[in-house]
């Protein structure tokens, strides 16, 4: 059987594809893509395959935060990305996973959102961050907040005319001050591994997705998976994320 | 998180409602607070409320959904309408979703699920005041309800905050914390051997203090998993 024969594996230290335990796979990031979008990027980890789109219109800001922009981050598990994806309305997981990529967003205050505030309390841009899956093969979290960062960082701004957006005009850059790389450590017996392939996730005992800030802060994380983890498990995981995020971030 | 303000939370040592960084609210914890239900619980931290019903382990349907070698468990947050400052629209919204499932992961190491197939467990939880840590109260109620419905677990399930609110490290983040802190970790663990089951952070922090607030709040939740004994131990000696 397959997965048994992936967990005797990673027992001794092994993968499938013959990575280390910490390594990554390839990975490739396209900006651009999407000509419709304001912004736009395609990440390929290995096979795992998604395209982040952003989309910006005109909103009213929060109550609580009327001098802001608003962010807004949805994921879609299409049906075209593997066989267990059904259509329909965003399910749990999809759901998780949107909101993992905007809480690395949106706690590193990578988007100032100060400076989308276009009428205090009437009038501010909202940023929507899209994902879209286009093949599932293991770590979707981060390929997609790769995705949404990348994108961002391309974002323009559409000229304003009379309070109308001019979308064939983009105007000026999408404002951040931060760049937030989410790195997922999984668990399985006493290894700690990165970026899972699809098999592998479905053998992990456990995994914390941790979001790194370009100083080192961490400003997101979520633990997810089935088995429980002790202080010391975290703290290494920890140790381990940070120490990835270093390597993607020269990837930007 | 996320939001500012001038306003200092912390003034002499003191938070704003006057507790030390390491001070938890005041606890009550209610068993058997719904007749219906095969347990229950009700628990309040200061102003935060939170109700949990067990059902089961009872038969799950449709069928198809059964498991041959074990039952499932299935978790529902809620806010009720009435629990926040503006009213909260009915229904499951986006983080409510990702809550009953970041809960039901949290609760099911402690139970042996392996010893009802074809069952479900369904937890339901209720939040009906909100003022921050609403999912670790309601997560504190699931444990009590689980343990009042008799249902098998290895070890109660203990759930705390833990944070940093303008330069102080704190636990039991209250709502106006929670919305102009600097972090926030709720964190759900099994004290016995000390088995973290849910973690999540939002909030801006360095690994040394993500550790620390780690270290603070398996500490500081002895004290909830010694009130959750004492309540249980009360029902029973009756």
């Amino acid at each position: 059987m397959r997965p048994e024969y992936i967990l005797k594996l990673l027992e001794t230290g092994e993968r499938v594809d013959g990575r280390k335990l910490d390594q990554f796979r390839d990975i490739k990031i396209e900006t651009g893509v999407i000509k419709r979008a304001e912004g736009s990027a395609r990440v390929k980890i290995g096979k795992t395959d998604v395209i982040v789109g952003i989309k910006t219109e005109i909103g009213e800001p929060f109550s609580d935060m009327p001098d802001m922009g608003i962010l807004k981050t949805g994921a879609e598990f299409t049906p075209i990305a593997s066989p267990e994806f059904e259509s329909g309305p965003p399910r749990e997981d999809a759901t998780e996973l949107a909101r993992i990529v905007d809480r690395g967003v949106r706690e590193s205050e990578c988007i100032d959102l100060e400076k989308l505030c276009i009428k205090e309390g009437e009038k501010a841009w909202e940023i929507f961050v899209d994902v879209h899956m286009i093949n599932h093969d293991g770590n979707l979290i981060d390929a997609s907040a790769l995705a949404a960062v990348a994108a961002l960082k391309t974002t323009k701004i559409p000229k304003l005319e009379k309070d109308k957006i001019v979308r064939e005009k983009l105007e000026k850059k999408l404002p951040l001050s931060h760049t937030p790389i989410t790195v997922t450590v999984g668990k399985v017996f006493d290894k700690f591994i990165i970026d899972p392939l699809k098999e592998e996730e479905e053998v992990l005992d456990s995994k914390i997705s941790i979001a790194v800030m370009e100083d080192g802060k961490i400003c997101a994380m979520q633990k997810s998976g089935e088995a429980s983890l002790s202080p010391e498990d975290v703290n290494e995981m920890i140790d381990l994320a940070v120490k990835k995020s270093k390597e993607i971030r020269k990837l930007l | 998180m996320g939001m500012k303000t001038k306003e200092k939370l912390i003034v002499k040592g003191k938070r704003l409602d006057g507790r030390k960084p390491d001070e938890i609210r005041e606890i009550e914890m209610k068993v058997g607070v719904i007749p219906n239900a095969d347990g229950s619980a009700q628990v309040r931290f200061g102003n935060t409320i939170a109700m949990a019903g067990v059902y089961g382990p009872r038969e799950l349907f449709p069928k198809h959904r059964q498991e041959a070698d074990k039952a499932i468990i299935q978790c529902r947050y809620n806010m009720a309408p009435f629990s926040v400052d503006e009213r909260k629209r009915p229904g499951p919204s986006r983080r409510a979703i990702e809550i009953s499932k970041v809960t039901r992961l949290a609760l099911e190491p402690a139970l042996f699920l392996k010893d009802y197939p074809e069952m479900v467990v369904d937890v339901y939880i209720e939040i009906l005041q909100a003022d921050g840590s609403t999912r670790v109260t309601g997560i504190n109620a699931a444990s009590l309800a689980l343990a009042d419905a008799g249902v098998p677990m290895k070890d109660l399930v203990v759930a705390l905050s833990g944070g940093k609110v303008d330069d102080t490290l704190v636990i039991d983040l209250c709502g106006k914390e929670d919305n102009y802190g600097k972090a926030d970790i709720p964190i759900v663990f099994l004290p016995r051997k000390k088995e973290i089951t849910l973690l999540q952070m939002d909030g801006q922090l360095t690994v040394q203090e993500v550790k620390n607030i780690i270290k603070n709040v398996l500490k500081a939740g002895e004290t909830v998993y010694k009130k959750q004994k004492e309540v249980l131990k009360k029902k029973y000696s009756k």
